[in-house]
């Protein structure tokens, strides 16, 4: 553990084209010498299944830290993110290109729901 | 209920000195908790709130980063591509250090550059300022996803942590605590019932022990009456008479 904290862990995408591609290039993007990239590029052809496999598989490799994936992804995908519970890797919904970021769908808040209060959300 | 519900020991004095420190320890222990309790929800709170605004920050950062990736390629031309096939080696990557909230370790992200940037090329052709502009979003967004990624790795971390203390604190609170005072109760109603037995044995023993005295007195009394002497004299001890000798032949 300690060791592989020293050596930086990497960040795993799942979206949209664009959305890879835009983090792509923020300098993300990762090939081990498996050839496994740390991301998933998801369009209309890619199966639910296939979605849920890469998660797990994100899940499951101790060189990524934090998985992105896209709220609309993930919506495909809830009961496997509701289940996962684990601290690390760090599982976060981003918003994506077509739809505006709803936080009420979040897991993360949604388990948070209950101890805010009004005044928290404003 | 105050039958059943103790700890299985053996009244004695030492027993109830043991629990009372015991019960001294659980009170001791439950306040601790409770403290760390608080601590932890304090933190968790702020975490909270931390998670919100961030959350609704991230909104505003994505937008812009999809926006200079539209006009990236309104003036680049396609390149998704081009960027998913060059992938090679990150060079942002994330580090993971330890913050400690009341014992508990709470894991923080903090992201570093290393390695060569492998798309330097890409835009030389065309668009090179939009290009530059949208890497810039990105490794803001970035920047600011691996903060919210922090902040909800304690989030979870804190959770569980506070459920079980929580629990903790409970459980003494209701179970442990209870279970000790009965058990106390016990002792004590316990040595007390064996100091009233004593008590009765002896007031018991001193009754019998006059009625004998009596008794022979009585005899005595009798014998005396009868003309019979009773009160022998005693032997004077110094006036011992005359002692053999002892010879050994």
């Amino acid at each position: 553990m300690a060791h592989a904290a020293q050596k930086g862990k990497l960040i795993a995408v799942i979206g949209d084209e664009d959305t890879c591609t835009g983090f792509l290039l923020g300098g993300i993007g990762e090939i081990n010498k498996k050839r496994e990239p740390n991301f998933l590029v998801v369009n209309k052809n890619t199966s639910v299944m296939e979605i849920e496999e890469v998660f797990r598989n994100f899940v499951k490799r101790s060189d990524i830290a934090i998985i992105l994936i896209n709220q609309n992804v993930a919506e495909m995908i809830r009961h496997v993110i509701d289940t996962y519970t684990d601290p690390i890797p760090a599982v976060l919904e981003i918003p994506s290109k077509e739809c505006p970021y709803d936080a009420s769908k979040d897991s993360i808040l949604r388990r948070a729901k209950g101890m805010f209060t009004a005044e928290d959300f404003r | 209920m105050s039958g059943k519900d103790r700890l299985n020991v053996f009244p004695s004095r030492m027993a109830l000195a043991i629990m009372k420190q015991r019960l001294k320890g659980a009170q001791k222990g439950h306040s601790l908790l409770k403290k760390k309790a608080d601590a932890l929800t304090m933190r968790f709170r702020q975490i909270l709130k931390k998670i919100i605004e961030t959350k609704m920050k991230m909104g505003d950062v994505m937008k812009e980063s999809v926006f200079s990736l539209a006009e990236a390629k309104f003036t680049t031309g396609e390149f998704n591509h081009v960027v998913l096939q060059n992938v090679n080696k990150a060079q942002l990557k994330v580090r993971s250090k330890r913050d400690n909230v009341a014992g508990v370790q709470l894991p923080v992200f903090e992201h570093y550059a290393d390695g060569v940037d492998s798309y330097e090329l890409t835009g030389l052709s065309r668009g090179g300022q939009q290009i530059d502009k949208l890497k810039k979003n990105y490794a803001k967004a970035v920047e600011l996803l691996v903060q919210l990624a922090s902040l909800q790795t304690s989030f979870v971390t804190l959770d569980e942590v506070i459920k079980i203390t929580n629990r903790r604190v409970n459980a003494i609170e209701h179970v442990i605590i209870p279970r000790i005072e009965n058990t106390l109760s016990y002792i004590t109603t316990e040595l007390d019932e064996r100091e009233r037995e004593e008590f009765f044995r002896l007031k018991k023993i001193q009754e019998k022990k006059k009625q004998i005295r009596k008794e022979q007195e009585r005899i005595k009394e009798e014998l005396r009456l009868q003309g019979v002497k009773v009160d022998q004299e005693v032997d004077n001890i110094l006036d011992e008479g005359r002692d053999e000798d002892l010879l050994f032949n």
